[in-house]
């Protein structure tokens, strides 16, 4: 009888709940996105921080990771089972394709970066539009694969959990968790590891480095690697949770990705990481209130890093010495 | 290094002095004039899809002619010059530029989006050159001026179709996404709005296809409930908006523009494609003579593929520039134009066409297809509202 709490608690009580769903979805949105910008600007602080460039054609790795695994999928297609692969070929699936990926990188970085290493930076940017029109362009060209967007094939079968009102599927879990991993992974190898003492020598003072006797060109062209494997496993998760990939896929993820970077710090992983997130959350949430300004607040935010701390949230004012 | 520039600035001057050359009048076979068509479609960017398809119903009208044209007692030849529109405005205001002045086609047919022809359509009508565009169903298009056709509907039509349908089925509310950037969208979603009988709950837009995250959106829509998802948005973004719809929770029904005839949409969208349906301009299944017809011959050339409102309206298109050749008074310009608003009664595969001359529209019916489970579209109805 007078057991019941009041009514009007429970409709309280009620909406606080719904809120508190639809805010939980939108974050569960926002690391998904989040993820996939973090591992991309990844890639382009690595760059920045060993090379000094800025290598605007990173998105264009991620577009030739995710395409890459779309045909790649094909080739193992007899092991599908109602358009699922069993584990080990998704495994075997990824691997190729990270490493086709990163071996692209590295030669990119021979043929357009190399030569012109010692010479002004505006030319490594300019030469970087280039390659990134041509990434972009010449698998256009190529009559099977074309300009036409592509299903991604369902590497990891969705199987949908209810957290607190908001649902989040096997797939986005993995994706978020996948990113975690490999920037941990990443930061260990750079602050632990020789090869990652050398590439932070490298970042320091090149030529320094390489007078103490480290092989700069190796250096490099792991960094690159690195930075190409991690756009692909990038595009991997983007692809998997849209699953719609085409040869312009990247141009969007790369300027967004950029901003991630620039937001956390360029030059700095974790940095890279936060900004990401950030960026991504940032992102849904902006969508929520006014899908013009969701579009917008990307640009706004990297204005407003630009303008009260150029060097990013965690990145550090280095004083020029002439 | 002055000598190297020197050397480079003389061959450049060279370089351009023989390109001039090269772009001299075309050559006169005799005194028989090469008759040329221009036809400007994207077949490459975003929108290449649609710009093969429409290559490929014209190549149905090429193989129909066979490279020659009579007029009266006299045969001329005949020749298809394609250009691509990039699916970009300033690109395709370049292409009926080039078209017009080099070319000196008689007539253009495309491009197939309605914000490009907007851009390229003055153009045409200063030089006084038709243009019919095969897919741009804005209404603003035949309105720039007197030299400007269409094969298609238009969007109010569309609205009006998708609305007449909507209530047929018994759909009492229904929420709406739109894309605010494209001038498609929003007048399909204008017309539809203004021609239904139900409530409409909620819209959301989003600003482009840049966009690929409609989560957002479609959370908030799926909260209200509705009856029918309008989907008035272009095809390279309809296959992931009906998959991420479902995932939100929408299990109502899906309601699309004729931009959803696309096969690379159910593909994208996969299981999620069942029972989504759109307005067409064209079915592959008609069971009508002329249609039968144009299906076979496309098939012949193309084995791969069915034809597509894209690739039949394009054929019409061309059938139209064709027949007002063949019946104008006299043969330049002005009198294909005059022809083309004339046209009484035109056999079209999708079924009798006559040209309204003060709105240069095309008068026909739209028609309803819906997917099925496998991602194949089967006609539904054909609605006249």
């Amino acid at each position: 009888m007078s057991f019941c709490p009041p009514a009007h608690l429970f409709i309280f009580t009620g909406m606080e709940a719904i809120a508190l769903a639809t805010i939980l979805q939108y974050l569960v949105y926002g690391l998904q996105l989040g993820s996939v910008y973090a591992l991309l600007a990844l890639g382009y602080t690595m760059v920045y921080g060993i090379v000094g460039m800025i290598n605007t054609a990173h998105g264009d790795f991620l577009m030739i990771g995710a395409l890459g695994t779309y045909f790649i999928a094909k080739l193992f297609d007899s092991m599908s089972i109602d358009g699922t692969y069993p584990m080990l070929a998704v495994g075997c699936i990824i691997l190729i394709a990270t490493v086709m990926t990163g071996g692209i990188a590295v030669g990119v970085e021979a043929i357009a970066y190399r030569p012109l290493r010692n010479k002004p930076r505006m030319i490594a940017l300019i030469t970087a539009v280039g390659v990134s029109m041509f990434l972009t362009n010449f698998p256009r060209a190529l009559p099977f694969i074309g300009p036409n967007p592509r299903p991604f094939p369902t590497l990891f079968t969705p199987k949908t959990f209810n957290v607190l009102g908001a649902s989040i599927t096997s797939t986005q879990i993995i994706m978020i968790v996948l990113a975690a991993v490999t920037m941990l992974a990443l930061d260990r190898l750079v602050a632990k590891t020789k090869i990652g003492a050398q590439m932070r020598a490298v970042s320091m003072d090149k030529d320094a480095a390489s007078l103490m006797g480290i092989n700069i060109d190796k250096v490099i062209s792991i960094t690159f690697f690195i930075g190409g494997a991690l756009a692909a496993v990038s595009g991997i998760c983007y692809a998997s949770v849209y699953p719609q990939v085409e040869v312009y896929m990247g141009s969007w993820l790369g300027n967004m990705s950029f901003v991630s970077a620039v937001l956390g710090g360029i030059g700095d992983i974790r940095g890279a990481m936060l900004g990401g997130f950030i960026l991504g959350i940032a992102q849904i949430f902006a969508t929520a209130i006014n899908s013009t300004f969701g579009y917008a607040v990307g640009f706004i935010i990297l204005i407003v890093i630009l303008l009260v701390k150029p060097a990013g949230i965690m990145g550090k004012v280095t004083i020029e010495k002439v | 290094m002055k000598k190297i520039l020197r050397i480079l600035c003389l061959a450049l001057c060279v370089i351009m002095a023989v390109s001039v050359c090269a772009c001299g009048p075309s050559e006169k076979k005799g005194s028989v004039e090469t008759i040329k068509i221009g036809l400007a479609f994207p077949m490459s960017g975003m929108a290449a899809m649609a710009g093969k398809y429409s290559t490929h119903g014209a190549d149905v009208l090429k193989e129909e002619l066979g490279g020659k044209i009579t007029v009266g007692d006299k045969e001329y030849p005949i020749e298809f010059v394609v250009m691509d529109t990039e699916g970009s405005e300033e690109k395709t205001a370049n292409v009926y530029q080039k078209l017009i002045e080099e070319e000196k086609v008689i007539a253009i047919a495309g491009p197939d989006s309605s914000k490009c022809m907007l851009a390229a359509a003055p153009i045409a009508q200063n030089a006084k050159c038709p243009a019919i565009t095969s897919f741009g169903t804005n209404t603003a298009v035949t309105e720039v001026g007197d030299y400007i056709f269409r094969a298609c509907f238009i969007d109010p039509f569309q609205g009006a179709v998708a609305a007449a349908y909507c209530d047929g089925q018994g759909h009492k509310t229904a929420c709406i996404m739109f894309n605010n950037a494209d001038a498609y969208s929003v007048g399909l979603k204008d017309a539809f709005v203004e021609n239904y009988n139900g409530e409409v709950l909620a819209i959301e837009e989003y600003s482009g296809s840049d966009v690929k995250d409609y989560n957002v959106q479609l959370t908030k829509l799926a909260a209200q409930n509705p009856d029918v998802l309008l989907l008035p948005n272009l095809n390279v973004e309809l296959g992931l908006q009906i998959q991420q719809a479902r995932t939100a929770g929408l299990n109502c029904q899906i309601v699309c523009g004729d931009s959803a005839d696309t096969p690379d949409v159910a593909k994208v969208a996969g299981p999620a494609i069942e029972g989504v349906a759109y307005v067409s301009a064209f079915s592959a299944e008609s069971t009508d003579e002329a249609a039968k017809k144009f299906v076979d011959a496309y098939v012949e050339l193309h084995p791969d593929e069915l034809p597509n409102s894209n690739a039949e309206l394009t054929y019409e298109a061309v059938k139209m520039i064709v027949w007002a050749i063949q019946n104008a008074k006299t043969l330049d310009r002005a009198g294909v134009r005059d022809a083309l608003a004339a046209i009484d009664g035109l056999d079209l595969p999708s079924g009798k066409m006559t040209m309204d001359p003060e709105t240069r529209n095309p008068i026909k019916g739209g028609i309803i297809m819906q997917y099925d489970a496998d991602g194949i579209t089967r006609y539904v109805s054909t609605v006249n509202p």
